[in-house]
Formats: structure tokens, C-alpha cells, sequence
């Protein structure tokens, strides 16, 4: 059975609490309000292309930084100001992943973005958020080489 | 971008512009409509006064894939306080893609006191407009619709079909790569929809946002839209044209383009789109 890294899984628990749906915008809301994109010494604009989600209409861009114990941090970018859907997911994946054991990274599924956001997704947009955990979780496997 | 009256639209009164907007935001006859494929830009902020129409909750069938049925479309309207001479203006993200969307949807049941913001939410706030939090509440209306009319504007396989046979107009607005089949789904996510990619035999493929114009979202003057859609792909407008897409939404911005801003007469939107298509068996497909 997969295991998901801790902190993801207790930001699930946390929002399957939130069963109102206007609530659950609002904290939503609020997490995308503290998206900060990545730092200038990690990654400046303009961005290189392997680093660019497929399918995001939103630009969004992910950069992984490796830590000494060998983990990785991500960090995002999101060209398009009104992307505020993938702002919130780059706060929720940086936030729960970042330094998180990449077994557990590179494991998780695209299907997490319909529990963070609900069915009521175009595909588009399912597409770009989903593209944003394939990539973490595709750096995550990177890492970890063959053995992963 | 010039005025919309001076842009030789055939039907200019479809849309406004940003300024008619502010303009009209203490206008009891018109209602804003905010429609957006992201769900969390409307709460985030939007223009005063402008209620949502979300396009899941709102234009869609909860269980069968349809658009809403006549009752529920009377209820939607009662609730966001329009009656049937409202003046609905549809604005919205990614240059008012799914604003064109909801304002077809609205066509089908026959609300044609209808227009689109030009430039959709982008131009708004760049132009630095303003925008709240605040959800408006609207007195509820008693509102009695048609019934819905999938005759006219809509069009369901066998129509497609038929229409194929009979060498007819097809524009696909997706995206090259999709129009060839050499995307159907991304890296690691197979869920795109579809088993089989390509297009329908004889489409024209016009992407949807060659429409309008990318630094604010305004729609192209007509000359430009008839370069693109006749000159170059040849769209007859005295004969019937199917639009289709994935699932009926950018092909709503084309449909809108090709019956409002240059006239054409007799337009629908394959809604299936690709989705059904690409599922189907039997049917002709084209790379």
C-alpha cells in the first residue's frame, strides 16, 4: 500500500473536514494568497523548459532543490496571474512534500488534485494540476535513480 | 483596440466594452455574470455587482452528460435575479472562454438579451477596475423559459455524421497537436478522455483563441476574424457549420465568433466534441 507523506495526508484530513464548499474556497483562498514563486537563486525568468508543467495553462513551473539529507524542496512559479487554482496547489505541494521521504513523493497520485478541489474540474484544469504532482513526483522517482 | 462599433462586426451589440460595464454597474436592467474555469477566481474577486454561473454546478446535468433542463435553467435565473427582459453581460478568465460558453448555453433556452464584456476579466483588471469580495444578493425573480432548443444551435453525432457524409463544414478549434492526434493525453496522466486521436474527416482546424487578441482578450476586428476563418480556411458563411473542440467550451468562443461578430447564419456546436468522437465506434477519423 502507498503511503502518503505526512504532512499531505494530515492537509487531507484537514480539508475533509471542510465539507461546506464555501469554506473550503475560502481556505483555498487563503492558501494561494501565500504562494511566493521561486526564489532568484534557484530559478529566474525566463524559465527553462524542463522545468515548465505540461498541460498547465497556468505556466506554471516546478523547480526541485536538493536538500543534504537527500530529499528534495520544491518550489513553483506561476506566470499566469490568474491561475490562482495552481498557486494554491504549488503552496500545497511545497508546503507537504518538500523534504518529505521521495518514496513517499514519487508515489502519489494526479488524483489528489479531486481531493484538494473536488470533482468539479474542467480538464483542462484537471489536466494542468495533475501535471503539477506528475512532475513532483517524477522528480521525486529521478532522485531516487533505478532503484526507484 | 478601436471601438466595438467600428470594429464591422455583424452583430457589434453583443458585445460591450469594459467602459459600458462601468458604466452600467448600478443598472438594475443589466446583471454581470462571472464565468471562469477556475473555481477559486470569482471568490478571490470579481466586478461589483457581478454574480457567478459556475459551469459544472450551474449549466450542467448532475448525473447524465447534458446541459441543464428548462426548470432548473427557470430556478438558476430566479436565483441570481434575472427576469426575462435582464440584460445579462458574461465576462470572465481565459478571454471569456467559458463566459462564451454560458452565454450559448443561455441561447438554448432562448434568453437573447445577451452580451459579452470584450476583453473578458484579464482586461478588466489590468485596466485596474474595480473588484470586491463581496457576494451580491438579488431579490428572486419568477422566471418562465422555453423550452430548451437543441435544434438550432446544438448538434449530437448523428447530425455530425450525416453532416460528414454530406461533405459538410467542420472547424476544429483545439490545438494542432490535438487536431493531429499526436496528443492524447499527457506524460503519465492517461486521462485525456479519448481512445482514438485525430479529427473529424474535412475539419478546418482554427484554434479558438486565433479570435482574439492576446495582450487583453479583446476579439479580433471582423476583417481579421474573416481572413482567419474565410480567407484562409475557407468557411462558407451562407452554408451550415459545425464547430466542436473537446467538449463543446472553446468551441462556444468559436460559435460566438463565426454567429455574432461575423454573421454567420447557421452555426452549431458539436458539445460531444472530441470526447465522444474519439470514443466512438465506427466512426470516420481523420489524422
Amino acid at each position: 500500500m502507498t503511503v502518503q507523506p505526512e504532512k499531505l495526508a494530515k492537509f487531507l484530513r484537514l480539508l475533509g473536514r471542510t465539507q461546506d464548499r464555501q469554506e473550503r474556497i475560502q481556505l483555498l483562498l487563503d492558501i494561494a494568497r501565500r504562494f511566493q514563486p521561486v526564489p532568484p537563486a534557484i530559478a529566474s525568468p525566463p524559465y527553462a523548459v524542463q522545468f515548465k508543467v505540461p498541460a498547465c495553462e497556468s505556466q506554471a513551473y516546478v523547480f526541485p532543490e536538493p536538500n543534504p539529507d537527500g530529499t528534495l524542496t520544491f518550489h513553483f512559479a506561476v506566470e499566469n496571474p490568474q491561475g490562482i487554482s495552481a498557486m494554491a496547489m504549488a503552496v500545497i505541494l511545497g508546503d507537504s512534500l518538500s523534504g518529505a521521504p521521495l518514496e513517499q513523493v514519487a508515489t502519489i497520485s494526479p488524483d489528489v488534485i479531486y481531493e484538494i478541489f473536488g470533482r468539479e474540474l474542467s480538464m483542462g484544469k484537471s489536466m494542468g494540476l495533475a501535471g503539477m504532482v506528475t512532475m513532483v513526483a517524477g522528480f521525486a522517482r529521478s532522485r531516487l535513480g533505478p532503484r526507484g | 483596440m478601436t471601438d466595438i462599433a467600428d470594429r464591422g462586426y455583424a452583430h457589434s451589440d453583443a458585445l460591450v466594452s469594459t467602459d459600458w460595464v462601468a458604466q452600467h454597474l448600478d443598472d438594475r436592467t443589466v446583471r454581470l455574470i462571472e464565468s471562469n474555469e477556475d473555481p477559486l477566481l470569482y471568490p478571490m474577486r470579481h466586478i461589483p455587482g457581478a454574480v457567478e454561473v459556475d459551469w459544472t454546478r450551474d449549466l450542467n446535468d448532475p448525473v447524465r452528460r447534458d446541459y441543464l433542463q428548462q426548470s432548473d435553467f427557470e430556478h438558476l435565473m430566479s436565483r441570481i435575479g434575472v427576469t426575462p427582459v435582464t440584460t445579462v453581460v458574461f465576462y470572465g478568465d481565459k478571454s471569456n472562454w467559458w463566459a462564451t460558453y454560458a452565454y450559448w448555453v443561455f441561447q438554448l433556452f432562448g434568453h437573447t438579451y445577451a452580451k459579452v464584456m470584450d476583453g473578458g476579466r484579464l482586461k478588466w483588471e489590468k485596466e485596474g477596475r474595480p473588484m470586491t469580495t463581496d457576494v451580491p444578493r438579488y431579490p428572486v425573480t419568477d422566471y418562465r423559459a422555453r423550452e430548451r432548443d437543441d435544434s438550432t444551435i446544438r448538434a449530437f453525432r448523428d447530425r455530425v455524421l450525416a453532416h460528414v457524409e454530406a461533405k459538410g463544414q467542420l472547424v476544429d478549434v483545439r490545438s494542432p497537436e490535438e487536431y493531429s492526434g499526436e496528443r492524447l493525453h499527457m506524460p503519465d496522466y492517461p486521462n485525456e478522455g479519448a481512445l482514438r486521436g485525430g479529427h473529424i474527416p474535412g475539419a478546418a482546424n482554427v484554434p479558438w483563441a486565433r479570435a482574439v487578441n492576446a495582450e487583453d482578450g479583446t476579439f479580433k476586428a471582423a476583417d481579421q476574424l474573416r481572413a482567419i476563418y474565410q480567407d484562409q480556411v475557407g468557411l462558407d458563411p451562407s452554408e451550415e457549420v459545425i464547430a466542436y473542440c473537446r467538449i463543446g467550451e472553446r468551441s462556444s468562443h468559436t460559435w460566438f465568433v463565426l454567429t455574432r461578430l461575423l454573421g454567420f447564419p447557421t452555426v452549431r456546436n458539436y458539445d460531444g466534441s472530441w470526447t465522444e468522437w474519439g470514443n466512438l465506434v465506427n466512426v470516420p477519423v481523420e489524422r
